[in-house]
């Protein structure tokens, strides 16, 4: 029995141990493909997991849901080097119907300024005038339009109803979903 | 009992994830491996907690496109690009070559990401 028992808390342990390497969605640095294990730096950089592990949970990307983090105060990411003044927050939403049989796209501009400064979009990537640039989904997952930054660094283009979050039946009643 | 332990280990196998990077590190390799160091790993992760996206797109006018700015050792001690803050003042200095020299051999430049999307245009 006391085998038996010990061989319980062996296994116990084990698990423990892999759920722990396994904690979260994040990868250690020394097995995520890209560094490398040999490499002298690999025990002095941070592990992703100790620092996003206590963010607000995500279900991709980064699996931190960066708007809340930064909203909610758990990261304050400085606005600039330069003593400068805070940058300007526009909050004008813009909603985007042309998705076919998908809900509206909800573009936030308060989402994107508190990050971003106007230029990096203006008139760059974007016109300054509702309707006038011609996003449509193939260019975005060509890293076009918004999947300059999503995709890539924003939440990635999988998360459909995040941008298309509008549930106004944007076509013809056609057997609608509740 | 062993049924059991085999049970636990079947629970626990899923666990382990599978290999890949963090969301949002850029490999840079434009001379990195030509000139005989490790290729470079920009972790955006790590950096948006502490800096929004202008200080680097805007202020220090970091293009959005991975390889395009032609970061080199040069430009970095001139105090350009991750020299305008790894210069012992803002973060430690550029003298620490492994923290930013960190990538497997044969890496090529350009984002990385889990879930699905390896980058812009890479599904
Ligand atoms: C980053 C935001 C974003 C994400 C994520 C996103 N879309 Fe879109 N999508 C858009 C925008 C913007 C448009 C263009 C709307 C317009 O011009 O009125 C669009 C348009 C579309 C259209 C209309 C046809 C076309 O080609 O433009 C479809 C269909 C579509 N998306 C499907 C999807 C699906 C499926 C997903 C998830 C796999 C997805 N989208 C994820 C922003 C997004
Ligand atoms: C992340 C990218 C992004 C950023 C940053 C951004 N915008 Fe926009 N902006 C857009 C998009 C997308 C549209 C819609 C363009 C379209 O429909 O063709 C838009 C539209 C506009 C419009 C037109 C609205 C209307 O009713 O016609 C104005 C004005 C505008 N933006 C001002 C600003 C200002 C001021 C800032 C900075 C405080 C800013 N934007 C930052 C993406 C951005
Ligand atoms: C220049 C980079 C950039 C571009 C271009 C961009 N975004 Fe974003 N977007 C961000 C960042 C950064 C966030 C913050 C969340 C994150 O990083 O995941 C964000 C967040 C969002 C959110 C989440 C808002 C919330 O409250 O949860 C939506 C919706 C969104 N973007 C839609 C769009 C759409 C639609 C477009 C194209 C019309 C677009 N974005 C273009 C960078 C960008
Ligand atoms: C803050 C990050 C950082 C640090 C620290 C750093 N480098 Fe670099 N280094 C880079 C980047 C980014 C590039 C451009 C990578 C590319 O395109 O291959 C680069 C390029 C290089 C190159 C090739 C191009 C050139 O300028 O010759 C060499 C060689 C190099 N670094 C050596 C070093 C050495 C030696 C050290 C330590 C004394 C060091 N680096 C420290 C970021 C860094
Ligand atoms: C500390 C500086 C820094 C911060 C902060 C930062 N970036 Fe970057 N970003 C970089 C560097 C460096 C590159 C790579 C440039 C190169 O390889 O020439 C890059 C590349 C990119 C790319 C290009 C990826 C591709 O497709 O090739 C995008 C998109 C991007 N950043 C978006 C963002 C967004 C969105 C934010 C804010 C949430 C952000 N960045 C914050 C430094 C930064
Ligand atoms: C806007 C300022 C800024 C810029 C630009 C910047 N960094 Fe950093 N970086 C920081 C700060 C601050 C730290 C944290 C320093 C500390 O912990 O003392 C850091 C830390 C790092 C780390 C260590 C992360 C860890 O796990 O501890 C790496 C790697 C790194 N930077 C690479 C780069 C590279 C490569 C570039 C250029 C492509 C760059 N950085 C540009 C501010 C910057």
């Amino acid at each position: 029995m006391a085998r038996l028992q010990r061989r319980f808390v062996f296994v116990a342990l084990l698990c423990a141990a892999c759920s722990v390497r396994g904690a979260g969605p994040w990868q250690d640095l020394a097995d995520d493909g890209l560094h490398d294990p040999a490499g002298p730096g690999i025990g002095v950089l941070q592990q992703p997991g100790e620092a996003l592990s206590v963010l607000p949970q995500d279900g991709a990307g980064n699996h931190v849901h960066w708007v809340k983090a930064l909203r909610d105060g758990f990261i304050t990411p400085r606005h600039a080097l330069a003593d400068e003044p805070p940058p300007a927050i526009d909050t004008t939403e813009i909603i985007m119907r042309d998705t076919s049989t998908l809900p509206f796209v909800r573009f936030p501009h308060r989402a994107h300024t508190e990050w971003l400064d106007c230029t990096i979009c203006h008139d760059r990537l974007f016109e300054r005038k509702v309707g006038t640039t011609p996003i449509n989904m193939g260019a975005i997952l060509q890293g076009k339009y918004c999947g300059v930054c999503h995709g890539a660094v924003a939440f990635p283009l999988t998360e459909c109803n995040r941008c298309h979050s509008v549930r106004d039946v944007p076509v013809a009643k056609a057997a609608a979903p509740p | 009992m062993i049924r059991r332990c085999i049970l636990l280990l079947a629970i626990c196998a899923p666990a382990a994830t599978p290999v890949r990077a963090e969301y949002g590190d850029v490999v840079i390799n434009g001379y990195s491996e030509k000139a005989g160091v490790r290729p470079v790993i920009f972790p955006h992760w790590f950096h948006r907690i502490r800096f929004q996206c202008r200080v680097c797109h805007q202020e220090l006018g970091i293009q959005m496109r991975a390889g395009s700015n032609e970061i080199d050792m040069a430009k970095i001690s001139d105090g350009r690009f991750c020299g305008a803050c790894h210069n012992g003042e803002v973060a430690w200095s550029a003298e620490n070559c492994d923290l930013c020299h960190s990538a497997r051999a044969g890496l090529k430049t350009g984002v990385r990401g889990g879930h699905k999307t390896l980058g812009p245009g890479e599904y």
